[in-house]
C-alpha cells in the first residue's frame, strides 16, 4: 500500500468498545419492538459470518439462502456487476434466489426528485422485506443507496410509531406483514465475509495488479455505524469493504487523498446536469486517482459508482485530461480472479473506459473471450439457443 | 439622472436567470407556512442539531466545489429559523446538492443533506416553480420508477441522450436485444425494465403510491404525467380487483 496518508493512522489499533459507541443498538431496539408484537424480526440465517462495524460492534453477514435484492442501474445499464454477485454464489455452491417479487428500493429517484415521502419510502421498503421473508430467503442487497436508504427506513420505523403503524396498515392492506431484517447486509459485506473463499479458488496471480478503491458514499456515510472497519486495514479509520478483497486476492491497494470524496452521481445530475457529475468524476478522483496512484483498475462497490466513474471518462479524453483507468465493482475484480467469463460473465463490453490492458496483466486473454462470446451472440441470434444459460457461463 | 446599478443576476438549477430580490413579492406568511411544513416533519430534529460553523460539511461537500452552495448555509438558516433565507435556498439551493451525505461528518450529528431531502420535498409538495424547473426532463424516470418499479431500463441507453458516454452507447443500443438475451440471469432478460417484475408486485407497489399520497404529489408536479401514470396504474389495479 502506498502511504498518501500518514503513516501513523495506517499502524493497528485496537478494536473499539461498543460500550463507548456513540449510537445506540438499533438490533435490541428491533428485537424489543418484536417481543412488543409490533413486527417480526427476520434473523440472519446460520451458517454466518461476524465481521466487525464502525464502532466495534459484530455484524453477522449470511453465507447463503440469500434474497438478491437486485439494483436498478447495475441491471439496467452494466449487468455484468449483478451477473458476477450470482455467479460467485454459484462458484461456492450456495442456495439463493433472485426475485421477480423485487421492487426497486426507489430511493435513486427519492434524492433525485424528492417525489416521494417518508411513508412510500419504508413501504416500498417493507415490501420488499416482507417478500423475502414470506420464502424464507434473507435480503441481500445489492445496490449502495437502497443499502444506506434502508437504513434509514429502518432508523424511521423504529424511532417514530406513527410511521411504524401507518406503514403496518398499509402491509396488512397488502396482505402482508412488517418484517425487518435483523442486519441490513450490503452485498459487498458479502464479498468481504466471503473473500478467503475466492482466494482459494483464484486462478490468476495479481500481485502485479494496483487497484485503488472508491468506497461508496451512502455505504459508509448514511447510518455509518453499519459499515465494515477493521483495526489492521487504514488502521480502522476508513472501511475495510473492498479494500480488503484486493489484498486478500494478493494484488496491491493503491491508496490516494480524495479517498473519501463522493463520485459526483449526484442522482439527478447523472440523469439531467451530467457536467458536474462528469468534472467530479474526473477531476476530483480519476486524475487524483491516476497521478497518486496509477492503478490498473478503480474497484467500488455501488452501482452510481461504476456508471459515474466509467461512464465520465470518454468525455474528459475528449479534452485531454489526465484519465483512463477501467472501472469495475468488487465481484466483478473476484470473478475474473476466479476465472469467471469477462464477457458472459462479467459482460464488460457494457463499460466504456479500456479494460483490455487490466486483462492482460491478469493474463485473461480477452479477444478469444470476446470470439466465444461473440459465437454464443451468434447462437441466439440462429435461434439455437432462447437465451445464454448459467452452463454456458461456466456454473 | 445617473444610470441603474447593474442588477446581478444567477442561473436556477432549472436554467433560469434570476435577480437576487426575486422572492419579494412572495407574502412573508406564506414563506412561513413552507418552513412550518418543514419543521413539522418528522425527521427534522433528528437532521438539526445546532451548528459550530465548523465548515467541514462545506470541505466535504462535492457541489460546493462546482456551485455557488453551502450545506453549512442551509443548517445555520435552520438553525436561525431564518425564514426569507430558508425560502430563497429552498428555490435556488437544493437541487445543486448530490445527496451524497459527505455533509453526514458534521462534529454536531447535523444532517445538511437530510435537510435538503424535507426542503425539496416540501418544494414539491407544494408546486414551487423552482422544482418544476429542476424536475424538467426528469419526468420521464420519474414515470419509469413508478410504473415498472425500477429506475432506469436497458433501452434508454440511447447514443442522442447520452452522447458524452462515447460511441459504446450506441453498441448497446444497436445490439440490446441480442445482448440482453446474451446474460445468464433469467430476470435480466428485459429491455423496458431493470429486471422482470412479476404484476402482483406492481399491483403492491401503485397500491403504495395511492396510500401514502404519493400519486398527489405528482399531480403537483406535472398533471399531464399524473395522468400518464393513473392511466397505467388504473388498468393493473382493475385488473386485479382494485378501484381507487
Amino acid at each position: 500500500m502506498t502511504s498518501i496518508i500518514p503513516i501513523e493512522s495506517l499502524r493497528m489499533k485496537p478494536r473499539p468498545d461498543p460500550a463507548n459507541a456513540p449510537t445506540i443498538d438499533i438490533r435490541e431496539t428491533l428485537f424489543e419492538l418484536e417481543a412488543a408484537g409490533e413486527l417480526i424480526v427476520h434473523r440472519v440465517p446460520e451458517p454466518y459470518v461476524e465481521v466487525m462495524t464502525k464502532y466495534g460492534r459484530t455484524k453477522r453477514i449470511p453465507e447463503q439462502m440469500t434474497w438478491h435484492h437486485k439494483s436498478c442501474g447495475q441491471c439496467g445499464h452494466i449487468p455484468g456487476y449483478s451477473t458476477s454477485i450470482f455467479w460467485l454464489n454459484r462458484k461456492l455452491g450456495f442456495d439463493y434466489v433472485d426475485p421477480t417479487d423485487q421492487t426497486s428500493c426507489t430511493a435513486w429517484n427519492y434524492y433525485a426528485s424528492a417525489t416521494s415521502n417518508a411513508a412510500a419510502q419504508a413501504g416500498v421498503a417493507m415490501r420488499n422485506f416482507a417478500a423475502a421473508h414470506e420464502v424464507g430467503y434473507y435480503p441481500l442487497i445489492h445496490c449502495g443507496t437502497s443499502y444506506g436508504h434502508y437504513k434509514e427506513v429502518r432508523e424511521e420505523i423504529v424511532h417514530h410509531a406513527d410511521l411504524r403503524a401507518q406503514v403496518r396498515d398499509i402491509m396488512g392492506k397488502l396482505g402482508k406483514e412488517l418484517v425487518m431484517p435483523e442486519e441490513i447486509v450490503h452485498y459487498s459485506e458479502w464479498v468481504h465475509a466471503m473473500r478467503h473463499r475466492f482466494a482459494e479458488l483464484q486462478v490468476y496471480d495479481l500481485s502485479n495488479v494496483t487497484a485503488s478503491v472508491h468506497p461508496a458514499c451512502h455505504y459508509y456515510k448514511l447510518v455509518q455505524e453499519d459499515a465494515i472497519y477493521d483495526p489492521d486495514l487504514y488502521g480502522g479509520e476508513r472501511t475495510a469493504t473492498v479494500s480488503a478483497l484486493v489484498e486478500a486476492l494478493g494484488a496491491t491497494v493503491g491508496d490516494y487523498s480524495t479517498f473519501f470524496d463522493c463520485c459526483g452521481f449526484g442522482f439527478r445530475h447523472i440523469l439531467v446536469e451530467r457536467d458536474f457529475s462528469r468534472s467530479f468524476a474526473t477531476m476530483r478522483k480519476i486524475e487524483v486517482i491516476k497521478e497518486e496512484a496509477n492503478p490498473d483498475v478503480v474497484l467500488t462497490h455501488d452501482t452510481g459508482c461504476v456508471t459515474t466513474l466509467d461512464k465520465s471518462q470518454f468525455a474528459a479524453q475528449a479534452h485531454q485530461r489526465n484519465v483512463g483507468i477501467p472501472v469495475m465493482s468488487d465481484a466483478q475484480f473476484a470473478a475474473l480472479a476466479m476465472g469467471a467469463h469477462p464477457y458472459k460473465v462479467c459482460q464488460l463490453h457494457w463499460h466504456t473506459t479500456d479494460y483490455t490492458a487490466l486483462l492482460e496483466k491478469m493474463g485473461i486473454d480477452w479477444e478469444k473471450a470476446w470470439i466465444e462470446f461473440e459465437m454464443d451472440v451468434a447462437r441466439i441470434e440462429r435461434g439455437e439457443i432462447e437465451y445464454l444459460s448459467w452452463e454456458d457461463a461456466g456454473v | 439622472m445617473a444610470a441603474a446599478a447593474p442588477v446581478t443576476t444567477f442561473a436556477t438549477a432549472g436554467g433560469a436567470t434570476l435577480s437576487p430580490d426575486h422572492y419579494v413579492d412572495v407574502a412573508y406568511e406564506e414563506k412561513l407556512r413552507l418552513w412550518d411544513e418543514v419543521k413539522a416533519d418528522p425527521r427534522f430534529p433528528d437532521y438539526l442539531y445546532g451548528c459550530y460553523e465548523c465548515g467541514i460539511c462545506v470541505a466535504a461537500c462535492p457541489s460546493a466545489k462546482f456551485y455557488n452552495f453551502s450545506p453549512r448555509k442551509i443548517a445555520q438558516a435552520a438553525a436561525r429559523e431564518d425564514v426569507e433565507l430558508i425560502f430563497e435556498q429552498m428555490n435556488d439551493d437544493v437541487w445543486n446538492c448530490s445527496q451524497c451525505f459527505s455533509c453526514n461528518r458534521c462534529p454536531r450529528q447535523n444532517s445538511p443533506g437530510g435537510l435538503i431531502t424535507i426542503l425539496r420535498e416540501v418544494a414539491v409538495n407544494n408546486g414551487l416553480a423552482s422544482s418544476k424547473a429542476a424536475l424538467e426532463g426528469y419526468t420521464r424516470i420519474v414515470y419509469k420508477i413508478m410504473t415498472t418499479g425500477t429506475q432506469v431500463s436497458p433501452d434508454m441507453l440511447q447514443a442522442d441522450a447520452f452522447p458524452d458516454w462515447g460511441p459504446g452507447v450506441m453498441e448497446v443500443s444497436d445490439n440490446l436485444e441480442l445482448w440482453r438475451k446474451a446474460l445468464p440471469p433469467e430476470t435480466l432478460h428485459t429491455t423496458s425494465m431493470s429486471w422482470q417484475v412479476d404484476d402482483k408486485t406492481l399491483t403492491e407497489l401503485y397500491l403504495i403510491w395511492h396510500y401514502t399520497g404519493v400519486m398527489d404529489l405528482i399531480a403537483e408536479v406535472d398533471e399531464g404525467l399524473h395522468m400518464i401514470i393513473l392511466d397505467v396504474m388504473e388498468e393493473t389495479l382493475e385488473e386485479a380487483g382494485f378501484e381507487i
